[in-house]
């Protein structure tokens, strides 16, 4: 249907200096944005995928980069030792695990000392719990930036995950010294630790998608993830190692995504003493690979309600 | 559809769904859920058996607990299409559904019908300081929603003393975004939002905010952005915004467009549709209230349109139940953008109003009103001396229209180029 569009008016010229050619329109955004030969096209239509989402990502890498920083920078703002908070929290968990596994409860350990066997499940574990809880809540805590302004809604929580890995790497580090302390080598294996922190990083960005596409429509998650997550420290092998899973169990075990994670860096530091079951590693790894699939899907094809939702 | 279109918008719509709480209740408390919850299998047995003896249809949705949803068309058939360069206004009452069409314009929610095809980057300010975070200090926050509105940090990083210097807080970019006044808060919003140089900004009442002077910077801002050959589409209520910085204009109506084109066209028609067009207005009198009980404009030609330079008269009558001494009477005569132009005063003359308790009606026969061509309405005050009681006001009544007729000009006559045509004498002088 056409509005009868009145006739354009005679009487002075418009004071515009340059006759632009939009057929020569170079995108002269700077930074980020590619320059392109042809203007950048768009077409919005209800339930049409945009092929651009991939290229929009890229083009918002950095705010990838930016959300992040902001997490981590509010949270020690108007604190009185600021940043240390950083390091002095893994840094008392990891002496109580010293204190009570090592000294207290004198669980045995086959040479390895018992802190460091606990300690590097709970790494994983940590990092997966954190950014489960934090990019739940992610999208839901940034209403405001998604009823106001257009950008991959992947970002916040993929920068909630990213948040929750600086943590991690600051504990890894602890780590390190802890191993300094007990005067623990590890071996050739801990090369692989950087694949095995690949791999829980996508085991959190999977299930952290789902749910924080999910706690928008029905708040009620909000409420789930804390169940979850204390259910998950038990049904892991935080606390023990997964060999005490009887052989006939250990597949159904494994359907578990974080399992694999956490068997595979307590074999990347521990020196090969914990063996990893390799049908049930590559099971999990698939686990992996399938709940990423379906939160990615499940994000993107609720993502364009979000703010009419939220 | 020309290769300059840079946005092009076909039949869009946008539906929402309303829910309605059935039984009338706008709140479930705990008491009346446990309540629904027990009765519920008594009921559904009790519909069943109505059902099977045939006593049902007393309720449209069956149990009178459910909820109903109704069908909201927040924009419907909107269509019209924006040229490469064009600054466009988009003018309406509140809820026409301009800022939903903004937000499906940016991408932030889909459209459920139509099309829109866009060429060239979209930045979109419907809110200022999107993003800001309160701890964070003003240098942070620079970066912070630069980076959120889609520029790279090299970028911000190069503005990033021009930002600076156009929100004025030097001495504060330090402190916590949290101490800032909402002056200096908004100021800093706008300046990185300025400085955004995308090919199509869409701006969304972002004036509505900021002092004289903020807005005033606004405008220039915007007026410069138009000026470098940028595609703008801009919301606001403020006509004298709209007029002056756009070009054409876009009405929504209850979600749809009713009009787009020529700017002061536009809000003519947005201005007469929020008050009828009428150049009489009448009253009841209200027993032992001085009012006004009529205004009525008397113009030079029919249809409540009048040529500019001719005689105009004006009347009203008024109603007092007791003799006011010394009653005051003015009226103004106002311009589409709601700027008074002239003040008429009946207290300055030699004559008196409201003498006897009745009625009375007063005459004001202006000789030549070289008014200048626009939309006109009156505003009248009814009161008693400085200090007194006001009776009444009346605003916005008795529009009606001036045009140039019989006179012609090389450049045409348009509202914005003046307010009153005066009369004055050229000549040249040999030196």
């Amino acid at each position: 249907m056409n509005v009868p569009r009145a006739k354009p008016p005679t009487g002075y010229k418009r004071h515009i200096t340059t006759d632009v050619n939009p057929n020569q329109l170079v995108a002269t955004t700077g930074g980020s944005m590619p320059k392109f030969r042809k203007a950048h096209e768009l077409l919005i239509e209800p339930g049409r995928t945009e092929k651009n989402y991939w290229g929009d990502l890229w083009r918002y890498r950095e705010l990838f980069y930016i959300l992040a920083w902001r997490d981590i920078s509010v949270r020690y703002k108007q604190t009185a030792i600021g940043v240390l908070w950083a390091l002095l929290r893994p840094f008392l968990a990891m002496v109580i695990f010293v204190v009570v596994f090592g000294r207290i409860a004198k669980m045995p350990s086959n040479g390895i000392p018992y802190p460091i066997l606990v300690f590097s499940a709970m790494l994983p574990w940590q990092f997966f719990s954190s950014s489960l809880s934090e990019a739940s809540t992610s999208l839901v805590g940034n209403a405001n930036l998604i009823s106001k302004i257009y950008f991959p809604r992947l970002i916040i929580p993929a920068g909630a995950v990213i948040t929750s890995l600086v943590d991690f790497l600051i504990s890894a580090a602890l780590l390190g010294v802890l191993m300094i302390w007990l005067r623990f080598v590890p071996d050739w294996r801990l090369i692989t630790l950087p694949l095995f922190t690949l791999l829980a990083f996508l085991a959190a960005l999977g299930p952290g998608l789902l749910l924080a596409a999910l706690t928008v429509k029905f708040r009620d998650f909000r409420y789930v993830i804390p169940f979850i997550v204390q259910f998950g420290l038990f049904i892991s092998p935080v606390g023990f190692s997964s060999d005490v899973i009887p052989e006939n169990w250990r597949l159904v075990y494994s359907l578990n995504p974080i399992v694999g994670v956490i068997d595979g860096f307590r074999w990347a530091i521990c020196r090969g003493e914990a063996h990893i079951y390799a049908p049930g590693f590559i099971l999990s790894v698939g686990i992996v690979g399938l709940f990423l699939l379906i939160g990615i899907r499940y994000f993107r094809n609720t993502e364009k309600t979000f703010a009419d939702v939220i | 559809m020309s290769s300059d279109t840079v946005i092009s918008v076909e039949n869009l719509g946008k539906l929402y769904t309303l829910n309605h709480r059935g039984n009338g209740q706008p709140y479930a408390t705990l008491r009346d859920v446990i309540a629904r919850t027990a009765v519920m299998p008594l009921k559904a047995v009790a519909t069943k058996f109505k059902a099977s003896v045939g006593l049902n249809g007393s309720h449209p949705q069956g149990s009178p607990f459910s909820n109903s949803v109704e069908d909201f068309w927040a924009l419907k058939n909107v269509s019209f299409e924006v040229k490469q360069g064009d600054v466009v206004g988009i003018i309406g009452r509140n809820g026409a559904g301009k800022s939903t069409l903004l937000k499906i314009l940016s991408r932030i929610t889909e459209p459920t019908e139509g099309r829109i095809y866009i060429k060239g980057r979209v930045a979109s300010l419907l809110e200022v300081g999107t993003g800001f975070h309160p701890e964070l200090t003003g240098r942070e926050n620079i970066y912070l929603n630069g980076s959120i509105l889609g520029m790279s940090r090299a970028e911000v990083k190069a503005k990033f003393d021009e930002i600076v210097a156009f929100a004025e807080i030097e001495k504060f970019l330090d402190t916590p975004v949290k101490r800032y006044s909402s002056g200096m808060y908004v100021r800093l919003a706008f300046a990185v939002a300025a400085h955004l140089e995308p090919e199509i900004l869409i701006i969304d009442e972002v004036l509505a905010v900021g002092d004289a002077e903020f807005q005033k910077k606004c405008l220039g801002k915007m007026q410069n952005v138009s000026h470098s050959g940028r595609t703008v589409l801009f919301v606001s209520h403020n006509m004298a915004a709209v007029t002056s910085l756009t070009r054409n204009a876009a009405l929504l109506q209850a979600g749809k467009c009713v009009f787009f084109g020529e700017t002061q066209e536009a809000v003519g028609k947005y201005l007469s549709s929020i008050q009828s067009q009428d150049s009489r207005y009448e009253a009841a009198p209200k027993p032992g209230v001085p009012s006004i009980t009529r205004a009525e404009v008397f113009c030079s030609q029919p249809s409540a349109v009048h040529e500019s330079g001719a005689p105009m008269r004006i009347e009203f009558d008024f109603y007092h139940p007791e003799p006011i001494p010394k009653a005051c009477l003015s009226f103004q005569i106002v311009n589409q953008t709601q700027v008074p132009v002239l003040h008429f005063r009946a207290f300055d003359h030699p004559v008196e109003i409201c003498r006897e308790s009745g009625t009375t009606t007063l005459v004001c026969q202006i000789p030549r009103l070289n008014l200048n061509v626009g939309q006109y309405s009156l505003t009248a005050y009814f009161s008693d001396p400085p200090g007194g009681q006001v009776y009444e006001v009346l605003e916005g009544v008795c529009q009606f229209s001036v045009v140039i007729l019989n006179r012609t000009s090389l450049w045409g006559w348009r509202t914005e180029n003046c307010t009153y045509h005066e009369e004055a004498e050229w000549t040249t002088r040999p030196n």
